[in-house]
């Protein structure tokens, strides 16, 4: 098994992918050489320009054609390079790919699955950085992933070229080449909808999803070493359907939840969380159920000091965890 | 099964051909006034109907292959819908809103034709968010090697929408088996042609992403099925996409819920329905000897039984049981 990144991990699953099943190829723009990321980096070279294909510069169209290829027997992996860039092909998720089954009382179906990084913390300005997640977590016949991690990112993306529905696929960009992981050579897949508890602990249930959760454990890590406090970090990594069940136990034993999200604060996922949590774990909680997002402002300034002043990172979700213990 | 005809200017069509358009035609016609008429009965909760775009509608998908080729309609095309194989039950069961109707068991509105057999695939209701469906489904034919031709219907509002740029340039680069059909009936609800262009012909557009494009008369069955048959053959050949604007007019309100008198002359229409599709290929048909006026008679007679007898069993039919309002957000795993 050998330590890799999770942009490579992603080249891995759709090349696997590719190879598994010749119904499946990627279209975006500049896919053909590689991506602005290196995501498609050498699939023309073995599965040529048909099934590696680059578009021209119409995000709408993208996905358009994707829904029309999957309805006419493909399974199409559609690049938008920067999910700040996706909004133009909002209709044809929201309206088209989306409502396609139920509209259809069941009779078509629209196995796509739309990849794009996501996230800020790289100097993004407002128009490289932003979180799109909560526009499709609110749509009904859309199941939508957030990934940072290179196991995480294979398994799943795997997984989601396979659904037969529509999947939403958001990388977060920062955590491309972050840091290496052990990811299995071999097949295998994670289900979308299941959550990982990837720190178990009994004093809070922290509940986040994308890079958040890497800089939650190593906010969890810290505290602990300074007083003891024992948090559960819990890695949604699907957002929609979301792993309530997981969430609510980890809660109903903790008696505390925090939840940390990168997206502005205001109608973010995590407003979900918390309101499930409110509602299905009321008598269990022995404090507030606790946000810690980015304040309302476009996601996210360029300048390092403004950026680093609005994005939650380590110290502040530390700092989060103290407070909520302290009740 | 096609016989060369020996009817002059029927475009090789045979008699039987011939009045079968007229059939389909006057079908297209009459389900939309059965369903205006339910609509003003407080039966159906909505119309939206095509009378007037007949000769368009019918001529372009009787060059079309049903079951093989594809059509990514809009809510306008009751004629396509016919031609290719749905039936006046089909489109009355979904008027109502019954859990029988194959477009969408009472989910969709009326008039967002589907037939999964017939490759009528599901249509929304923003306007033009299907054209880039056609382009993707023959991409998908051109990866699988196959000789299928998709058909992109829109009206001249739709043409407005980007997509339909972005679908027509991705077609054109990679020379795909789609056909855009603009129903050109010169009014988008109340906003004319004029404010929708600065151009007269919106086929010249097709210059842009390098393929032909061609203005039509949409009221005349015959030229409006020449150009399609030409663009189906291009198609199928692997020689690329065209652009088809067909010139027509639309007879009645956008919707059941508008008024058109709000924006144009009793007159303006009543000139348009002198130069109807129905009225002109019935006299076309009479002058040339293909059918007598008995038997147009007998051809109209048949399709309103039809209409009849479909809305006798639509509205009796089933509405969708409650229960059900939860499936199919997601596909069922078996």
């Amino acid at each position: 098994m050998a330590e890799k990144t999770m942009v490579e991990a992603v080249r891995d699953a759709l090349c696997d992918e590719m190879r598994r099943d010749e119904r499946v190829f990627v279209l975006g723009e500049d896919v053909g050489g590689g991506g602005v990321f290196r995501a498609t980096d050498g699939l023309r070279d073995e599965f040529g320009e048909d099934r590696c294909m680059d578009t021209p510069l119409a995000e709408a169209a993208i996905v358009g054609a994707a829904i029309g290829a999957s309805i006419n027997g493909l399974l199409p992996v559609a690049e938008i390079q920067f999910a700040d860039f996706i909004h133009p092909a909002f209709d044809q998720i929201v309206s088209e790919a989306a409502r396609l089954h139920y509209r259809s009382n069941g009779a078509w179906s629209c196995p796509i699955t739309v990849r794009t990084p996501y996230g800020a913390g790289i100097h993004g300005g407002p128009y490289h950085s932003q979180s799109i997640e909560a526009f499709y977590a609110h749509v009904p016949g859309l199941k939508v992933i957030c990934v940072a991690s290179p196991y995480d990112a294979k398994g799943l993306l795997k997984s989601a070229i396979r659904d037969p529905n529509p999947v939403m696929f958001l990388e977060h960009k920062k955590a491309y080449r972050l840091f290496r992981e052990e990811v299995p050579d071999e097949d295998y897949t994670i289900p979308i909808g299941v959550a990982a508890t990837k720190r178990e602990g009994n004093d809070m249930t922290l509940v986040t999803y994308g890079l958040m959760t890497r800089y939650s454990l190593e906010a969890a890590d810290v505290v602990e070493g300074d007083d003891g406090t024992s948090v559960e970090v819990i890695d949604l990594r699907t957002v929609s359907p979301w792993d309530k069940e997981c969430v609510l136990e980890s809660v109903r034993k903790t008696g505390k939840a925090l939840i940390v999200y990168e997206d502005n604060i205001s109608g973010g996922f995590g407003a979900e969380v918390a309101a499930t949590i409110a509602q299905d774990a009321f008598e269990f909680l022995d404090g507030p159920v606790t946000r810690i997002a980015s304040p309302d402002v476009p996601l996210a300034p360029y300048s390092s000091v403004l950026e680093e002043q609005i994005l939650p990172n380590p110290e502040k979700i530390a700092d989060g965890i103290r407070k909520l213990a302290a009740f | 099964m096609v016989s060369v005809s020996d009817v002059p200017g029927a475009q090789g069509l045979s008699k039987d051909q011939l009045r079968e358009l007229y059939y389909k035609m006057f079908l297209a016609r009459s389900v939309g006034e059965r369903e205006r008429m339910l609509n003003r009965m407080g039966k159906g909760p909505f119309a939206v109907t095509g009378e007037g775009h007949e000769a368009t509608q019918v001529g372009t998908a009787f060059a079309m292959t049903p079951g093989k080729d594809w059509a990514l309609t809009y809510y306008r095309d009751i004629g396509v819908a016919l031609t290719l194989g749905m039936t006046p039950r089909d489109l009355l069961l979904a008027h109502l809103g019954r859990a029988e109707s194959i477009e969408s068991g009472g989910r969709n509105m009326p008039s967002h034709f589907s037939s999964v057999d017939l490759r009528i695939v599901s249509g929304s209701a923003p306007v033009a968010t299907q054209v880039p469906h056609a382009v993707g489904i023959a991409l998908a034919s051109k990866l699988r090697g196959l000789d299928e031709v998709a058909v992109a219907y829109f009206g001249d509002g739709a043409a407005s929408v980007g997509v339909v740029h972005e679908s027509m340039n991705l077609a054109g680069v990679h020379r795909l088996a789609v056909i855009f059909v603009c129903e050109n009936n010169q009014y988008a609800i109340s906003v004319p042609a004029s404010k929708q262009a600065a151009i007269t012909d919106l086929s010249i557009r097709a210059q842009g992403y390098g393929f032909p494009g061609v203005t039509v008369d949409g009221n005349d069955v015959l030229a409006v099925y020449s150009a399609a048959k030409e663009a189906v053959e291009r198609a199928r050949n692997g020689d690329g996409p065209t652009f088809i604007e067909a010139k027509t007019y639309r007879l009645v309100p956008h919707t059941s819920d508008d008024d058109d008198r709000r924006y144009r002359s009793r007159e303006e229409v009543e000139e348009w329905e002198k130069k109807g599709p129905l009225i002109r290929f019935r006299t076309w048909l009479e002058e040339n000897d293909v059918a007598s006026a008995s038997e147009i008679d007998e051809i109209e007679a048949k399709a309103m039984a039809e209409i009849d007898a479909a809305t006798e069993y639509a509205e009796a039919a089933p509405t969708p049981d409650p229960a059900t309002a939860m499936r199919h957000v997601f596909v069922e795993e078996e």
